[in-house]
């Protein structure tokens, strides 16, 4: 009864939020200084781990293939449900959980310590609003980093698949097989599609973790309850958007 | 460029009240400041004066009644752009990340008020006033309480405010900084052009330098005066507040019922 009292009041102050940053778009030109210290933020805290787990999760998507594929033949297969399944699906969803878990557990904690502290009333006497100076440019940060990060997802998978298709014994594939399999289904409208899913997943994740801070209440405690929150929602809202999405965009 | 180009202005509280769920925590207080004028709103802890304060810089909607500010309402975002308002909160809500002198910079240059050199010099100017020049390069951890204060007046008053609000500017202090703070408020007008309202529960900043005083209990104002004659007012409520006596052989808690 509270929490589901909660969730819906964290959406509708989210879409308040969302459309109240929205209306400070006007003073981007001014901000864009902000948008690339965060943008910088961002791929400073995601990246390296990105990339580090999207090339295990491409290894460990070929190796299970591989290992099925054992008994049906036709290990070439490999190269194909790599390629799609990374693009359409893993790499963005790996790019969009671990955002949550790196960069909206640490935007909470920021804005939730500044509400906690007075900062952000004290933003407020200042006629700087926090949705103009730290919402929105963050908002069109992950705007542009998100594309980034995921293309290195994606890329970084099928690299990760192809090593293993190579080297383990089992499977032992031709490298210029699993990549002319790669690319003879997977196209540019599937890498596109990915990269949509992953900006939306982008946006709510960095928009939760925004109100989130700004809606805590109280003292240290409520810090910390507010970023598990902001974790567990933007991960609960990525796999409801994305199947949503992954419908729409079929 | 001129010292000051501001005038000071006039604030006027109509019929506030406030509530928080069920406790009310303002019942239909009125009062003016006149323009230049040291108010010192004073009461016990918890009789709302932040809450009061609050209202005075929009971050709480009153229930009822209103608050004028130089005849425009304070709950429209529009008055606070016309008229520049500073509030130095009680715990200083510095800006944690930024150093001392980019927490004094943030206003100027957030409205690009000035160049450079400009805005340099007068941060400069409101740090040598405050004594805290050293302070320029350290983070508001570094900083102790009475200094944190100074550094909160001082990012105030580089905003050039007309009207300057200060919510208990003297607790938590020793003595000595509490005159310290206490004077500098008092001496303010000589280089500002500013009305100055102060909340706080300390008789010494009250007497010491208020025009005039407003005494806030439970949400109502009981009192309002200027500092001769609340010191000398016989009504019992205010007698007490002004000068409680300490009697450990009837203790007030044992008077409770
Ligand atoms: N945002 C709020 N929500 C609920 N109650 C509040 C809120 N702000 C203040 N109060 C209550 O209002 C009363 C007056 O608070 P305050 O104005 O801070 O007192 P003080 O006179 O010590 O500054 C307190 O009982 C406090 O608990
Ligand atoms: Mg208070």
């Amino acid at each position: 009864m509270n929490t589901a009292r909660n969730i819906l009041e964290a959406i509708g102050s989210s879409l308040v939020l969302l459309l109240r940053s929205i209306g400070y778009l006007p003073s981007l030109p001014r901000q864009l200084g902000r948008v690339f210290d965060y943008a910088f933020h961002i791929g400073y805290l995601t990246f390296p781990i990105v990339a580090i787990l999207s090339f295990f999760l491409g290894a460990v998507l070929a190796l299970q293939t591989g290992y099925s594929m054992n008994f049906a033949g036709g290990q070439e297969l490999i190269g194909r449900i790599v390629g799609l399944a990374v693009a359409r699906e893993l790499a963005p969803l790996i790019t969009a959980f671990l955002l949550a878990g790196r960069v909206g557990s640490s935007i909470t904690a920021e804005i939730a310590s500044m509400t906690v502290y007075q900062e952000v009333d004290a933003l407020r006497t200042m006629q700087t609003p926090p949705e103009r100076i730290l919402v929105m440019p963050r908002l069109i940060a992950i705007l542009f980093m998100m594309p980034v990060l995921t293309i290195v997802a994606v890329l970084l998978g099928w690299f990760g698949g192809g090593v293993v298709a190579q080297h383990v014994e089992f499977i032992g594939l031709d490298p210029n097989v699993y990549w002319a399999n790669l690319k003879s289904v997977t196209e540019f409208k599937d890498v596109m599609n990915g990269l949509i899913k992953a900006e939306v997943f982008g946006f709510f994740v960095v928009l939760i973790a925004c109100n989130q801070g700004l809606i805590t209440r109280g003292g240290p405690r409520e810090i910390g309850f507010s970023v598990t929150r902001s974790v567990v929602t933007g991960m609960f809202l990525v796999l409801l958007l994305d199947y949503v999405l992954t419908r729409i965009l079929m | 460029m001129a010292e000051t180009s501001t005038t000071p202005v006039g604030v006027e509280v109509k019929n506030l009240s406030k509530s928080f769920g069920q406790q009310v925590v303002i019942e239909d207080v009125s009062f003016d400041v006149k323009p230049g004028e040291i108010f010192v709103l004073m009461g016990p802890s918890g009789a709302g004066k932040s809450v009061l304060l609050r209202h005075l810089v929009n971050l709480e909607k009153p229930d009822a009644g209103q608050v004028l500010i130089d005849g425009k309402d304070a709950a429209d975002p529009a008055t606070h752009k016309a008229i520049r308002t500073a509030l130095v909160f009680q715990a200083g809500a510095l800006f944690n990340s930024m150093s001392v002198f980019d927490n004094l910079a943030f206003y100027p240059r957030e409205h690009r008020l000035y160049n450079k050199s400009t805005l340099r010099d007068k941060v400069e100017r409101v740090l040598k006033i405050l004594h805290i020049e050293d302070t320029a390069k350290k983070l508001p951890a570094e900083l102790s309480g009475g200094m944190r204060k100074r550094v909160a007046i001082a990012r105030a008053l580089v905003m050039e405010p007309q009207l300057l609000l200060y919510d208990e500017p003297t607790s938590e202090l020793d003595p000595v900084t509490a005159a310290n703070i206490s004077e500098i408020i008092g001496t303010l007008k000589e280089e500002f052009s500013v009305t100055s309202i102060a909340v706080s529960h300390d008789r010494d900043l009250a007497l010491g330098i208020a025009d005039r005083v407003g005494l806030l209990m439970n949400g109502k104002l009981i009192a309002l005066a200027t500092p001769e004659e609340l010191a000398a007012s016989t009504d019992p409520q205010v007698a007490e507040f002004m000068s409680p006596k300490i009697d450990i052989q009837d203790p007030r808690f044992r008077k409770i019922s």
